[in-house]
């Protein structure tokens, strides 16, 4: 599966749909082959339809084109597309046992009976659900579920794996333990995937590279590490993780010439008085077990969030005194609107 | 359960199994026993496969009933998908529209049929302008099977809508993404899941499709689905035991076939695959 990968890219593809609703603003992107792309943004941001576009479960507007590594795939239903599709709601068959779901592509393509059950149980061996084989969907647990989900789409051997939102409908355990599952099931298929959440910490762990929506608009293109350290705009400073904003008067050597500075509450720490940048006055404290989170006042218009492994009590009202790590200074590139305050419809 | 709670619950059953008693074990057995009370005795529940008048009625009464259900549990099975698939101005008023014959009676529908397909009927109209042929086809087993399908289609259609709204979408976009093509995601995928209605309406419709009795009447009076032919006899040949027997076998047939739909429908999950 390894040996050809697919690169995706997505030529002037926007979404209007049939009441007037604009879901996607018209744009381009490369997906490089074998790549895990996230598709990250709050709701109703176009990353779902941007996914059902590359699934050819949705047509972009005239102009728009699909392609599958140069070969236009815009023309072609899904089901032409060999494209594996994983659910929020498992959308396994009911009336299929567990092998019949997993089989289910391969029945469909005629592949001889000896191959597919083959395949079938190599793909229940790799998601380690051998067990469940003649189990029916509904004796499953949401886990269970979204294993054969994911052992059905990769069965047919998929150009691209497209995954909407997998994990939302699990709880917050099993939500992290399939996390590391799909990613290192990921890592050793080499397929190419797509991959939409709202959960950030979902995006990191997984991506290669994340792509920031909002408002059926690209907000950011980047690794995870430059999504977060060096957000190109309020938007996605704002949407991945906390930021506390200060006035470029503080540090006017790293300010560039823009206004403000970013800073990440990680990067802010609790020093002796004489290493202090600033003092603050402590209006909140939460003990989390592995950190402490301090909202300060008195720094800058907004309160400052601080948030690091610290020990002893910080009471309400006392002054703390902070040291602003230098490296975790962040400008944003220009000054041009946030893709909330462009948005002009 | 505990024991003392038997004097409370024979209470409470008690004006239910009264009814049920009065109304409709006594009578029935009541019937079973004129049924066998002729000259021919209990041989008269073989008149209806020994004499060929009665055995031909029981057989284009099934005919009919079956060809009823499936035509109805075709279209309202389209109709219903389409209806829950699409939003458009007027969807409101078609779906209450199309569950009027409801309201009906069935000396009215065989009025309506009349009025379609009868001497002076709409198609009569048509066909004689078109081709000089006048087509009358209400006062036959043609003219029984629109006026059935009329009062069937909505019984279906409302049940299928119901099984249809809840299947979800992404079932059949994961089939297609499998590769499967329309015909498959129908037979794979939509058609399972409305199966247990499927069987549940069908099973309605061939009911009364078998029983119906207003619909022949109005029609014509030589129809010989079952229910006219117990009422001949009945009422014409006075042949009361005859008559009784044929009740009793009607009853039966479609008792059994209820019957068959309800272990099916439990079934579907086992029967599948």
């Amino acid at each position: 599966m390894t040996s050809e990968n697919t690169a995706v890219s997505l030529r002037a593809c926007g979404k209007t749909f049939a009441d007037g609703t604009r879901a996607l603003e018209q744009l381009d992107l490369e997906v490089g082959g074998g790549e895990t792309l996230v598709l990250l943004g709050p709701s109703g941001c176009g990353k779902t339809t941007l996914l059902r576009i590359v699934a050819g479960l949705e047509m972009p507007d005239a102009g728009g084109r699909v392609l599958f590594n140069d070969e236009d795939v815009s023309a072609r239903p899904i089901e032409k597309r060999n494209v594996g599709m994983v659910f929020q709601s498992y959308a396994l068959f009911p009336n299929m046992s567990v092998a019949e779901n997993v089989a289910y592509g391969l029945r469909v393509r005629r592949a001889p009976k000896a191959e597919i059950a083959a395949r079938v149980a190599e793909m229940l061996a790799m998601m380690r659900i051998e067990e469940l084989a003649e189990r029916r969907v509904d004796q499953l647990s949401g886990g269970q579920r979204q294993r054969v989900a994911l052992a059905r789409a990769i069965a047919v051997r998929p150009r691209v794996l497209l995954l909407d939102e997998p994990l939302t409908a699990l709880d917050a355990l099993l939500r992290d333990r399939l996390r590391v599952e799909i990613d290192s099931l990921l890592r050793s298929l080499g397929i190419t995937a797509i991959y939409v959440t709202h959960d950030q910490a979902e995006a990191m762990a997984l991506g290669d590279r994340i792509v920031v929506m909002s408002h059926g608009r690209i907000a950011q293109i980047g690794t995870p590490q430059e999504i977060y350290h060096r957000p190109a705009n309020d938007f996605v400073a704002d949407f991945i993780g906390t930021v506390n904003r200060l006035p470029a008067r503080f540090f006017p050597e790293q300010a560039n010439g823009s206004t403000e500075l970013l800073v990440r509450p990680e990067d802010l720490d609790v020093v002796p008085a004489a290493e202090a940048d600033f003092t603050g006055r402590v209006t909140s404290s939460l003990f989390l077990g592995n950190r402490t989170r301090l909202v300060l006042e008195g720094i800058g218009p907004e309160p400052l969030v601080v948030e690091s492994a610290l020990r002893g009590r910080f009471d309400v009202g006392t002054d703390v005194p902070i040291r602003v790590k230098r490296e975790g200074l962040m400008t944003l590139p220009n000054t041009r609107p946030s893709p909330t305050e462009q948005r002009t419809l | 359960m505990d024991r003392r709670d038997y004097p409370t619950l024979f209470l409470l059953i008690l004006p239910a199994a009264l009814v049920f008693l009065a109304f409709f074990i006594v009578p029935m057995v009541r019937l079973a026993f004129v049924g066998a009370s002729g000259e021919d005795g209990l041989a008269a529940y073989v008149s209806v496969l020994t004499t060929p008048r009665h055995f031909e009625s029981m057989v284009a009464t099934i005919l009919l009933s079956l060809g009823v259900t499936f035509a109805a549990l075709a279209v309202s099975t389209v109709a219903g998908l389409f209806l829950v698939r699409n939003r458009f101005p007027g969807r409101e008023t078609l779906i209450s529209v199309l569950t009027l014959p409801l309201a009906f009676p069935g000396v009215v529908i065989g009025f309506l049929v009349i009025l379609l397909a009868g001497r002076q009927g709409l198609v009569g109209d048509v066909t004689q302008a078109l081709t000089g042929e006048k087509l009358v086809f209400a006062y036959s087993m043609a003219g029984l099977f629109v006026g059935y399908l009329y009062f069937s289609i909505p019984r279906v259609i409302l049940t299928i809508m119901a099984a249809a709204e809840k299947l979800d979408p992404a079932l059949e976009e994961a089939a297609r993404s499998l590769g499967a093509p329309a015909w498959r995601v129908v037979r794979d995928v939509i058609l399972p899941a409305l199966k247990p209605g499927l069987i549940a309406s069908g099973a309605i419709c061939f009911a009364t499709s078998m029983g119906a009795f207003g619909t022949a009447f109005t029609l014509a009076t030589r129809i010989d689905v079952l229910p006219m032919t117990i009422y001949t006899e009945f009422t014409l040949n006075a042949n009361i035991a005859g008559a009784a027997s044929l009740s009793i076998t009607l009853g039966l047939v479609t008792w059994a076939a209820l019957f068959i739909a309800r272990s099916l429908s439990g079934s579907t999950v086992a029967a599948s695959g």
